[in-house]
């Protein structure tokens, strides 16, 4: 605390000194958390394929399988209706799944969730209408819901500024009594940003309820890791916050979701913020406008598809005379009725009025605004009549 | 400064006001926020030093200690990180009032404050309104060193979303905050530095009413030409304006007080009928926000105008060193040289 301080008065020497150079002894120093706990697994932790695996209820595993039949499907259908000109722009998941359902199931429902744009799966996992979290990239309205109805934050597109919402709210539902815990998710490059910094360093001074979930898909757009950061690994970054910090297979739905479980119960706890790095692979290009082919080799592509977070666990489930062709085929076709339903009503043209660029601005228009509305109204009619 | 000195000098000066003395601007911004957090528990200040030391310029002195580190918090030095945080607590239903120490410490803070704070209700059509207070200590005339004196509205301005509000008298610094924190959407709530230790005879007792945001005010009636200032640049104007006397010439003097939203009624009242007007701040003149005001008073009143409408600012420099400061800043001079540009034997 004071050695800082105290360390720098002992360098001056005092006047007229003419003994050899001698140093008063350094006051004592000491770390002010020790490190070793707070240190990251020394590779991605992994449950499926392993023995820890037999721990697992199996009503876990068939719903974490059903839901990521689901955002597959999802996924794929969102990336078609931007080929169709339904949606301007779609950032797929497709591999990263499991990250997003364990996100998702590992909270309760009085939780927050605070996704990034890459999101929209973890939203549609907590119950959000697949249609309403599409409305961002639809260029519909920027937010399609109310963010208090499923606790789900606007979806964000600036990089890593949603992080300290989190700690934020996660406080304040402290102040309150409440046993809120928010999950704030973030990509690699957004670890990168100021904004991770602040909202992880603020979160572990005020104990916040918290835990911070980076997917690392290996690319923000086409920058690798290696060039995005120097960290032995990002979940190594906690240390430095004295948090702890989690590796995890990002593919592995069982691990990530016990990771995650761990952490939310630890905060609601008490315990304070968690930093999760899920270590996972972006299968497809950033968005519709990428070219992923300019800075990846086809092979590491195929090598991940084999680390699919589907076939992992599909595996298991089949081992275990969990699942068998019906159940595979009854996910599928649930799946096939959402895909179904989605592309129906993103079908419909939406219906827009105007005039409503001008009603959320304040909670009261101004006066300029109130002119500027009169001014597109005549435009409006002036428009409709000719 | 000695932290010290001015530590006890507010201490004295503040918290009990047995016999009625002047109270400071400072006092005046403390008493606001003491009575807005002891109305409402869900009012919340925080910022860098705000809690023990009560702030570098004592602003919130006594309200850790009344009411707790809780509601009065120092936390880590990042502007980013205190305006983010103040977002997420905003979204679970409490009013933040955050203090960015500096003018210019504010700006890592912007990209909060231009995407999510003003943007938030509207992003959201209208579920998340934003009751945030940004309280920003702006302007020179302290000798502060480089990054201590910069005038920054013109950037809030022009960030639909955001009020924008100055008070330039002690009675106004309290009334204007409780409406800042009373109002459902964020204000930016400059506090001209070099008039935190203004005095006035405000008693901190009974506190005047709380006038809504918006509402320009006419601080000294004319005939002449209408001066249209705000926050550290209206008393400059008031006593330019005694001293025009001796020229002939009587002067309004219109004191914004809020510039987002802009109050063109009595601003342009005022310039109907004088028919000349000056816009004085200390903020730079390019892209400065007299060039909005200058703009929207030519639209509305240009037929009863005798003169154009002329701006005295500060130059179009980053802010000077401490010891140049003066040549920079509008004084009553510049401002009588204005005032004497606008053609008098033209029209009246």
């Amino acid at each position: 605390m004071d050695s800082l301080q105290q360390r720098s008065s002992t360098v001056q020497e005092p006047p007229g000194a003419v003994t050899a150079h001698r140093h008063t002894p350094s006051p004592a120093w000491q770390p002010r958390t020790d490190p070793a706990p707070l240190l990251p697994e020394t590779e991605p932790l992994r449950v499926l394929g392993t023995d820890a695996v037999a721990d697992a209820d199996p009503a876990l595993l068939l719903r974490l399988y059903a839901e990521l039949i689901r955002g597959r499907r999802y996924n794929a259908q969102a990336t078609a209706l931007t080929k169709q000109g339904r949606l301007a722009v779609y950032p797929s998941t497709t591999g990263q799944e499991a990250c997003e359902i364990a996100a998702a199931l590992a909270l309760e429902e009085r939780d927050w969730l605070f996704p990034s744009y890459r999101d929209t799966l973890a939203a549609v996992a907590r119950g959000l209408d697949p249609v309403q979290a599409l409305t961002l990239l639809r260029g519909d309205w920027h937010t399609g819901y109310d963010p208090h109805e499923h606790r789900i934050a606007p979806l964000c597109t600036p990089l890593a500024t949603q992080l300290p919402h989190a700690v934020g709210l996660a406080h304040a539902a402290r102040l309150k009594g409440d046993d809120v815990v928010a999950l704030a998710m973030v990509g690699d490059g957004g670890t990168s940003e100021g904004d991770f910094h602040e909202a992880l360093n603020f979160a572990a001074v005020w104990q916040a309820p918290v835990v911070f979930f980076v997917q690392n898909n290996g690319f923000a757009i086409s920058v690798p890791l290696a060039k995005q950061t120097a960290a032995p690994s990002l979940a190594h970054k906690a240390v430095g916050y004295g948090m702890p910090g989690r590796l995890v297979d990002g593919n592995d739905a069982v691990a990530v979701h016990q990771v995650l479980t761990e952490a939310v119960a630890r905060a609601r706890r008490g315990g304070g913020p968690t930093l999760v790095e899920a270590v996972t692979y972006r299968i497809d290009a950033h968005t519709n406008a990428d070219d992923a082919t300019r800075y990846r080799a086809d092979g590491e592509v195929e090598a991940w598809r084999a680390h699919d977070p589907i076939l992992l666990l599909e595996r298991e489930l089949t081992e275990r005379g969990l699942l068998d062709e019906d159940g595979r085929r009854a996910a599928a076709e649930a799946a096939e009725t959402m895909a179904a339903e989605l592309r129906e009503r993103m079908n419909a043209d939406p219906v827009l009025d105007p005039m409503e660029i001008f009603s959320h601005v304040y909670a009261e228009q101004t006066t300029q605004l109130r002119e500027q509305a009169a001014q597109l109204r005549a435009e409006l009619e002036a428009e409709g009549e000719a | 400064m000695t932290t010290a000195t001015t530590g006890t000098a507010a201490a004295k000066a503040g918290g009990n006001a047995g016999k009625p003395k002047p109270a400071t601007m400072a006092q005046a911004l403390q008493r606001a926020m003491r009575d807005a957090m002891a109305e409402d528990p869900t009012v919340h200040v925080m910022g860098e030093d705000v809690g023990t030391l009560g702030g570098v310029f004592r602003v919130t002195d006594g309200l850790a200690k009344e009411f707790g580190e809780d509601r009065c918090t120092d936390t880590p030095l990042a502007e980013a990180g205190i305006l983010g945080a103040a977002v997420g607590m905003a979204m679970y239903g409490l009013r933040p009032v955050v203090e960015m120490q500096f003018d210019a410490f504010a700006y890592p803070a912007f990209e909060q404050l231009l995407s999510h704070v003003a943007k938030m209700r509207n992003r959201t059509r209208g579920a998340m309104p934003m009751p945030i207070v940004i309280r920003v200590p702006y302007g020179g005339g302290i000798g502060g060193v480089e990054h201590h004196s910069d005038s920054s509205e013109a950037y809030y301005m022009a960030t639909p979303g955001l009020h924008v509000v100055t008070p330039a008298t002690v009675e106004d610094a309290y009334g204007l905050l409780r409406a800042a924190i009373a109002s459902d959407d964020p204000v930016v709530f400059l506090e001209p530095k070099r008039l935190y230790w203004s005095k006035s005879d405000w008693s901190p007792e009974a506190p005047a009413a709380v006038e809504p945001i918006g509402k320009a005010v006419v601080r000294r009636k004319g005939t002449g030409a209408t001066l249209i200032t705000y926050g550290p640049s209206v008393p400059v104007c008031l006593e330019a304006a005694e001293a025009a006397q001796a020229e002939g010439w009587d002067l309004e003097v219109v004191d914004l007080r809020s510039l987002v939203p802009f109050d063109d009624e009595t601003v342009c009242a005022s310039v109907r009928r004088t028919g000349r007007a000056v816009v004085v701040h200390e903020s730079t003149g390019f892209g400065g926000p007299g060039a909005e005001i200058a703009a929207r008073v030519t639209e509305r009143c240009f037929h009863h105008l005798e003169a154009p409408v002329l701006r005295v600012a500060g130059f179009d420099i980053p802010y000077p060193p401490p010891m140049l400061e003066r040549h920079h800043l509008p004084g009553v001079d510049r401002v009588l040289d204005a005032v004497a540009r606008l053609q008098w034997e033209a029209g009246s």
